[in-house]
């Protein structure tokens, strides 16, 4: 192997990469957002208004793909440079918007700020993202690049320092890179934390040939997405992080496990394998240096419970997808029985920047046991909704008011969701707990891999926490006594509370059921899926109580606990908005002219309560069902 | 041949080769703990129905036996509160989903899970659970055997003995989560399937899932 020959090979692509990148520096480019989620806010529509747009003015500008930059919320996104101009970044984009931005801004000099979201350099003009909380407790490690680069073109990473890494890792001894990721303390980002140098350095010690390293992009948690945006967004770190991975522990064959749904990321995935293969990056001899490795996509199509390390193994084998014993461990026995290192998607993204910039350097962000970045899926009632990346030790306080905004409608906040399913229920007082491994774990959550719902006064808890179980007990293979009878058990219990069925002694029963499947199950999502009941029996017990003492919801969630009433008072009889909003003709006209709900017809729709405009308001649910006698009777 | 080591299991000292599982090395000196899905030649380690819990000196949880390679000094304790908890929560859910007849059934007296009852103390009843559906067809297409799911607790003994004592391969695992059965390919009944009733599952099976036709 030959130092000096794996330095001009990445020279001599790198200057390449930024001739080509340079190139388009000279004249204005659009670069629009069509990861999945600008895709399902229209962005393709956008995109051909302003290829339409262009052409039609005759300027010489290009229309190019990028993934996403996590501002979910404002989809479809687009950022326009303009030689003369900062980078600045839209949202909310239209048809309208893209041709008004085409002949205001492109054909003349008025970069439209009414309409701009952000300017992504310093200027004197328009804010820059660290003018905005957001942009103040964001660190982007992983997301650095995702939507300011085509995922689609490998240039426009090479440009970016990408494969940078790779070359460097290539010069150095596979024991120094094991060296550096354990010294880098990063810690495995698809839920447990393990540590990844000590998992690397595990595989290399195994015997046995072939070694794979497989990514884990299953990522089944309903409503998280990091993983398919880093795919669609910047599929090269990840696929780089794998080439060092293969190079420290001695493997020659890799695979991109990463779920059938997810289409987008497979198309770039396979995009950008194909080109690292045709610029020397993967196959024989990479970079010249004598490395031989190779990666294929293996598309699942299965539960939940594939993303289990060994059941993933197992699907991969053409076997059912159904977790094993573990010890051995995959690192020493994996697929087809061989050592293979699994690690998720944001792992092996951190790895290319490990390498380069040196454990020190990653250590300093974050804390000392968990150091780094997390990266969220911020959903729920949360306004600014979207893919965030924080330092480690960051609180959840500011997650959800600062870099979230908060929650909308001004309501209360009622509880956030960490850590997928299998995460709890953390309350306000656990707001300013630091986001890290341990002392999520301490709270009863998780970090999982990165779902973080936000909740607010209008959610039952014990509805959610029903909800989460129903989804694990669905999910859970049947293989162990625990998972598959005890979830079960447990949903009937909560199932009977939020219908107002239940008893004082199924508390405990679910407690002891919820300890003993956390404590007896085969793989982790036995062991994890009473998280959101344990959480919410412990922080929210008093809603459990009111279900089952006074057959109330608090939050006027669970159906069979709840009744829609119009307070005559405040009906304004000539408004008929909510008689010709439900499906079940349940609200009528009373002879006074009032509105009301007939209750053996009405199926708790909502529908009326919703459309009853603001400025009556006259629609409230009231719970327990039997507070409309009271009412019914001061009426007459 | 492997290292001879010793170990103390309830405060007998018994010698064991080393890397032995645990549960074999405790069974095979006469000391009992509760299982169900353990096959001894099977490498491929089932570890599905959580019966044999047992506290090891120095681990901070109960582990199974079944999967523990025993090691030189290890001290093994097969009863704690811990475990007792565990056994009697695991039992119970496995007779929420069985149908309890054991009066008029054809294993009683040498059912095993009376086995673990009597063993351990344990009811033979769900208290604190609700009692599930189970599948009422029983497949009787055999001649020699009946296959009544309802008693079935999915250990996968059979389908073990089927495929590599047998080696027939006439039934396996199917579906997921509660649904989870033993059936043959395409669910057809046994009489359509390869079996060729040669009854060694029905040996293997712990309780009356896979019983003999009574002459
Ligand atoms: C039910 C279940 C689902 C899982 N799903 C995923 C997943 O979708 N993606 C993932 O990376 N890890 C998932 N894991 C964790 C994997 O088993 C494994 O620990 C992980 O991929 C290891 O990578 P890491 O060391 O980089 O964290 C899941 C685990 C369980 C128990
Ligand atoms: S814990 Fe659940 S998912 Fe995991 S092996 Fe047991 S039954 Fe299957």
């Amino acid at each position: 192997m030959n130092s000096a020959s794996i330095g001009d090979f990445y020279a001599e692509i790198k200057s390449k990469a930024d001739a080509k990148v340079d190139a388009l520096k000279e004249k204005p480019v659009v670069w629009i957002g069509t990861a999945t989620c600008g895709k399902a806010a229209g962005a393709m529509e956008v995109k051909e208004a302003f290829e339409e747009a262009i052409k039609n003015s005759g300027l010489d500008a290009e229309v190019k793909e990028v993934g996403c930059m996590g501002y979910c919320y404002a989809e479809p996104l687009v950022i326009i440079s303009k030689p003369g101009f900062p980078d600045i970044c839209y949202g909310y984009l239209d048809e309208g918007l893209a041709n008004r931005l085409v002949e205001d801004f492109l054909m003349n000099d008025d970069p439209c700020f009414e309409y701009a979201l952000v300017a992504l350099e310093t200027n004197d003009y328009f804010p820059t993202f660290s003018d905005f909380p957001r942009g103040v407790y964001e660190e982007k490690i992983i997301l650095e690049h995702c939507g300011f680069i085509d995922p689609g073109d490998i240039d426009h990473y090479i440009a970016r320092e990408g494969y940078a890494s790779l070359a460097k890792t290539l010069r150095m001894q596979p024991e120094e890179v094991i060296r550096e990721m354990k010294d880098s303390k990063l810690r495995g980002r698809g839920g447990a934390g393990f540590p990844t140098g000590v998992k690397w350095e595990t595989c290399s010690m195994a015997a046995g040939e072939p070694k794979y390293v497989i990514c884990n992009g299953d990522e089944g948690d309903p409503g998280a997405f990091m993983d398919r945006n880093i795919l669609e967004s910047n599929p090269h770190q990840v696929i780089e992080g794998m080439i060092i991975c293969a190079y420290a522990v001695g493997a020659s064959r890799g695979y991109l496990y990463i779920r059938a749904e997810y289409p987008q990321a497979i198309l770039r995935v396979k995009q950008a394998i194909q080109q690292a293969r045709e610029k020397g990056l993967l196959g024989d001899s990479i970079m010249g240096s004598g490395f031989n490795f190779d990666l294929e996509i293996f598309q699942g199509s299965g539960a939940f419970v594939c993303g289990e390390e060994t059941a993933l193994l197992s699907s991969m084998e053409g076997k059912m997808g159904i977790p094993q014993q573990r010890p051995p461990h995959p690192a020493v026995s994996g697929l087809r029985g061989k050592p293979t290192v699994l690690n998720n998607v944001k792992t092996l993204c951190y790895v290319p920047p490990i390498i380069r910039k040196g454990a020190d350097w990653f250590k300093s962000t974050g804390t000392p046991e968990s150091p780094g970045t997390a990266v969220f899926s911020l959903v729920g009632k949360v306004n600014c909704t979207g893919l965030v990346e924080v330092p480690m030790g960051t609180t959840l306080r500011n997650v959800i008011f600062d870099v979230g905004e908060g929650i909308p409608e001004e309501k209360g906040f009622r509880a956030v969701q960490i850590g997928g399913p299998s995460g709890g229920c953390l309350p306000e007082s656990a707001l300013d707990i630091p986001i890290d491994f341990d002392s999520l774990q301490e709270a009863g959550a998780i970090m999982g891999s990165g779902g973080l719902v936000v909740m607010d006064e209008d959610d039952c808890m014990v509805a959610v926490a029903r909800y989460f179980l129903e989804f694990t007990q669905h999910e859970s293979c049947g293989k162990c006594t625990f998972c598959r009878l005890g979830t079960r058990q447990m949903l009937d219990l909560l199932t009977k509370i939020t219908k107002g069925e239940g008893e004082l002694s199924h508390l405990e029963i679910l407690r002891e059921l919820a300890e003993d499947i956390k404590g007896g199950s085969l793989c982790n999502l036995g062991k994890t899926a009473p998280n959101p009941v344990l959480t919410t029996l412990r922080y929210f017990k008093d809603e459990y109580e009111a279900h089952i003492n006074k057959r109330t919801c608090p939050a006027k969630m669970c159906p069979d606990l709840i009744v829609y009433y119009i307070a005559p008072e405040k009906c304004s009889k000539l408004c008929n908005v909510c008689v010709g909003s439900c499906p079940t003709e349940a609200v009528y006209t009373r002879e006074d002219g009032l509105k009301a709900i007939d209750q053996e017809k009405c199926v708790k729709c909502n529908n009326c309560l919703k459309t009853c405009p603001p400025e009556y308001n006259a629609v409230v649910k009231l719970s327990p069902p039997e507070l409309l006698k009271e009412k019914e009777g001061n009426l007459s | 041949m492997s290292k001879m080591i010793t170990l103390t299991i309830d405060g007998r000292k018994i010698t064991a080769s080393e890397g032995e599982k645990l549960l074999w090395v405790a069974l095979e000196n006469g000391i009992y703990i509760p299982n169900l899905c353990a096959i001894k030649e099977n490498n491929r380690l089932s570890a599905s129905c959580r019966l044999c819990f047992v506290e090891v000196e120095g681990l901070a949880a109960p582990v199974t036996s079944c999967t523990l390679p025993v090691s030189e000094g290890m001290v093994v304790k097969t009863r704690s509160p811990r475990v007792d908890r565990l056994v009697q929560t695991a039992f119970e859910l496995l007779l929420s989903h069985h149908r309890l007849e054991c009066s008029s059934c054809s294993k009683n007296g040498s059912c095993e899970l009376q086995k673990i009852a009597k063993e351990r103390g344990l009811k033979l009843r769900v208290k604190r659970f609700k009692p599930l559906d189970y599948e009422t067809e029983v497949d009787d297409s055999p001649k020699t055997f009946v296959f009544d799911r309802s008693k079935c607790v999915l250990c996968g003994r059979c389908i073990w003995i089927c495929r590599n004592i047998a080696k027939v391969g006439a039934i396996g695992f199917s579906r997921r989560g509660l649904e989870r059965v033993v059936s043959t390919f395409g669910d057809v009944p046994l009489a359509e399937s390869p079996c060729t009733e040669c009854g060694l599952c029905v040996e293997a099976c712990p309780g009356a899932a896979l019983a003999r036709v009574q002459a």
